[in-house]
Order: structure tokens, then C-alpha cells, then sequence
């Protein structure tokens, strides 16, 4: 119940409620994108962007920056050299 | 991004991470006399390091205490007794997410309840009671609201959403927790001897990482917020560890592709518009933990289930029904879950003698279906 996945938003399914369809691992479902728009986003941007889904809502995009960032830092770390 | 995912499992990357943990722990350890003790506090996590195997990996001078981070283990007997004297009323449609079905009442779970006819239904997302009470206009649906802040904003956003669209027949029975008063409590008690903690991801994404900072001022305990990947759990364990090493407290977010400092603040601002915090609340295994249960605000009332309970007498949580002593053993972080005398013997996920057992995330649980025989 607590764990969220990640999903990709292929589609905005109903504006004026704020749901969006997305996807994981092939298997779509329609979610509510309502706390990411109140964040201040558009909801039209969210199409193509990776969030965080948790019991049908959609908490937070994740960030495809940072994560290359942590993946960059984390190859330039040295078992040998500490 | 399907290929970041299997980045954040990258076998080298565990392999290198398991070393760089070694290097600093071995000889930290060696000068304290004693393994390093973390606290995983979400049951996210401990599930991720028996699923990984990174139990198998992680150095013996770090030792995990597996905290009381699974709402479904820490749910009190008396809710579950309220669900079920709900759920058992005719006109009543009960919803749940799926992981409190088992869990022992003082008479029956959800589940025993559901065999002998009451209308129980395991819904993915509490969106979905909405469109069952719609559906449904000569019923009341109730919806079994549990869980910590992870969870909150969207029973708040659907209870609003109700409020909005005029919807009479949905009701929320309100057990849910919150994170901080949680660890404050565990702090303060001085119960748990702790060097620091593994944060949980996706609270931490609702309530940013900055919500932290008390437990590094005033109880000068480290946190390193983690995702939910092997990867991401070794990264934020070795950055907790270096800061042991170094003599360092302070949060620091090893999941900063999802998780920010301030967190989510249209899901704060659903949950402070919906629920009143600070509310002492029993937890199943521990003994009242101050001002860590919330209430439904006076002004949504109508959406509250609890008056569902108004004229039925509660059944007595008598002494003699309650979870063996082993379960609050392992809660406290004083006992492993393979130490219990009842541990696969009398107390298997089948049939659960603690909550602990119950949910998938529960340690006890963790451990057995990932740990051997
Ligand atoms: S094995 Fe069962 S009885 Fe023992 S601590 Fe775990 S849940 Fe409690």
C-alpha cells in the first residue's frame, strides 16, 4: 500500500477533473494528476513525463536530471581510492 | 527511463557500493565495540533488502533495526473491530486498500467478515469509492482511510473531491499516522538504540526533506532519505555512514529525483484542509504514541465514518486479545523476527498471529518469505 511506481503519463484522459492515463510495464490506468497541476504545472506538459504513483495519484515527476546526476556521481566513485 | 530503473539495479553498482559501505563501517565499528545501528523506518524498505537480498551483502557491522515504518502493522486491534462492525451493516459497501483484510480484529478480520457476507471490496485507489458511491446511491460506501503521510493526501483530495460533486453516501473511517510524531516519539522514549536512519522515500516526497530537521537538531540522529531501488537504499546507507564516520548529522536526500526539500505542497495543503493532526493515537504493539493519529476537521464531519459507530456498543479489547509480546519485541527493534518462538510455527503469513505477519511490508512477513527456511 505505501510503495509508489513509477509511470509514464501517456495521455490526458479528462481535463476538467484532472485525470490522465499512465503507464508501467504496459498496463495502463487512468490516475488523477490533480497534485501535480496544483503544483503549478500545466496539465498538457505532464504528457511524456515520468511521476511517482501512489494509489492512483500522481505525487511527484521525477526528475530525469538528477537521477542521471546521482548515477554520474555515483561512477565516479572509487572503492579503492578510500 | 525504463533504463534508469535497471541502472538503480545495477549489479557492479551494488557490488561497488557494498565495498565503499564496508570500508567505513568495519573500522567504525571496531572502535565503537558494537555493529552500527540503522533504522529503515519504511516497511518499503525493509522489504526492498530482503527482495534484493541485500541482507546477504551488507557488511555484519552494520545492523538494521527494522522500524515501525508498516501502517498495516501498527493498526489498532479497536480499528479493526470499527471496520468490521461497519462493514457488517446492510446498507454499507466497505472499501479497503487490500493489505488490512487480514489483519486479526478482537473478534474477526475483514476477511472473516467478508466470508460471512459482508459487502467488502479491495479498491486500487480511493478515487475508485467515488465512483462506487455514484454508482450505488441507495448505499453507503465507506472507505477504511489508513496509512501515513504517503497516503493522506489522497483520501483528503477524494474527500474533497466528494464535497465537491455533492456526493451523500461516502464516508472515510480515519485511522491514518503521521511520520514525525512517529519517530519523536520513538526518540524521546529513548526505547531504541539507533545511530540513525534510512528516511523513507515516498514520505519524504510529501513531506520534503526539510520536515526532518528536528531529528537532527534535537535528537542528533543523521537521516539519509532513500528510493526504493538496491541501488538507491546502498547509496543513502553509505552517505548515513560517512557521516557517522565523519562525526556529521545531518538530512540529506539520496532520492532528490523524486523527492525535494519542501515536498509536495498540494498534498500538504489537502491534508491540513481535511485533517486535524496531533491527536494521540494507540498503536497496535506500542502504547499510546502522542499526537501522531489525525482526526477529520469538524466541517467535514458529514464524511466521517465514525458516526456509523454512534449507537453500536465497541467490542471490549480485553486484555487477552492482543498480539503476542514477540510482536512488540520486533517493533521496538529488540528482537528479529526469526527470534520469535512462534515464527513459522504457529505464526505464518496464512494464518498471522501479529499484524507484523500480515502485511507484505511487515518485517515478519519480510522475513518470511524471503529469508529461507
Ligand atoms: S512472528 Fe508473528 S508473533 Fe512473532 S513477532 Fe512476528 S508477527 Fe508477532
Amino acid at each position: 500500500m505505501c510503495l509508489g511506481i513509477p509511470a509514464k503519463i501517456v495521455a490526458i484522459t479528462d481535463l476538467a477533473n484532472s485525470l490522465a492515463l499512465a503507464e508501467t510495464a504496459g498496463v495502463q490506468r487512468q490516475v488523477s494528476v490533480a497534485m501535480l497541476t496544483l503544483q503549478g504545472k500545466t496539465i498538457e506538459s505532464l504528457v511524456g513525463e515520468w511521476v511517482l504513483l501512489h494509489v492512483g495519484f500522481a505525487m511527484a515527476l521525477i526528475d530525469q536530471e538528477e537521477a542521471d546526476r546521482a548515477l554520474g556521481l555515483l561512477a565516479q566513485m572509487d572503492p579503492d581510492s578510500q | 527511463m525504463m533504463m534508469l530503473t535497471s541502472a538503480f539495479r545495477d549489479s557492479s553498482q551494488v557490488t561497488k557500493l557494498i565495498t565503499l559501505i564496508q570500508t567505513v563501517a568495519d573500522p567504525l565499528a571496531d572502535k565503537w565495540g558494537r555493529p552500527l545501528q540503522i533504522m529503515e523506518v519504511c516497511g518499503g524498505h525493509t522489504h526492498a533488502i530482503f527482495k534484493f537480498g541485500l541482507d546477504q551483502l551488507i557488511p555484519k557491522s552494520v545492523e538494521f533495526i527494522h522500524g515501525p515504518g508498516c501502517p498495516v502493522c501498527v493498526l489498532p486491534i479497536e480499528a479493526i473491530d470499527q471496520a468490521v462492525i461497519i462493514a457488517e451493516q446492510p446498507e454499507v459497501i466497505f472499501t479497503s486498500f487490500g493489505d488490512p483484510l487480514r489483519v486479526p480484529g478482537s473478534k474477526k478480520s475483514l476477511l472473516q467478515a467478508k466470508a460471512q457476507g459482508a459487502d467488502i471490496r479491495v479498491l486500487y485507489s480511493p478515487l475508485d469509492a467515488i465512483a462506487l458511491a455514484k454508482n450505488n446511491p441507495e448505499k453507503q460506501v465507506v472507505f477504511f482511510a489508513i496509512g501515513f503521510d504517503t497516503t493522506m493526501p489522497g483520501i483528503a483530495f477524494s474527500l474533497l473531491t466528494a464535497a465537491q460533486q455533492g456526493i451523500n453516501n461516502l464516508r472515510f473511517l480515519c485511522h491514518h499516522i503521521r511520520l514525525m510524531p512517529t519517530l519523536i516519539a520513538l526518540l524521546a522514549g529513548e526505547k531504541v538504540q539507533l545511530d540513525g536512519f534510512v528516511g523513507p522515500g515516498h514520505v519524504s516526497m510529501v513531506i520534503g526533506a526539510n520536515a526532518y530537521q528536528p531529528i537532527t537538531e534535537r535528537y542528533r540522529k543523521p537521516l539519509v532519505i532513500a528510493g526504493f531501488e538496491p541501488v538507491d537504499f546502498l547509496q543513502a546507507l553509505y552517505q548515513l555512514i560517512l557521516q557517522l564516520a565523519q562525526d556529521r548529522c545531518e538530512i540529506e536526500n539520496a532520492y532528490a529525483r523524486v523527492v525535494t526539500a519542501e515536498g509536495n505542497l498540494s498534498a500538504q495543503r489537502a491534508i491540513s484542509t481535511v485533517f486535524d493532526d496531533g491527536v494521540d493515537s494507540q498503536w497496535r504493539g506500542l502504547e499510546m504514541v502522542l499526537g501522531s493519529g489525525v482526526k477529520i476537521k469538524e466541517c467535514y464531519q458529514a464524511f466521517d465514518a465514525r458516526q456509523l459507530l454512534n449507537s453500536t456498543v465497541l467490542p471490549q479489547s480485553s486484555a487477552e486479545i492482543k498480539d503476542p509480546d514477540y510482536c512488540n519485541a520486533v517493533l521496538m527493534g529488540k528482537l528479529k523476527p526469526d527470534q520469535c518462538p512462534l515464527f513459522r510455527k504457529q505464526c505464518t503469513p496464512e494464518n498471522p498471529r501479529g499484524a507484523l505477519m500480515v502485511s507484505g511490508e511487515g518485517a515478519c512477513a519480510a522475513y518470511y518469505y524471503y529469508k529461507g527456511t
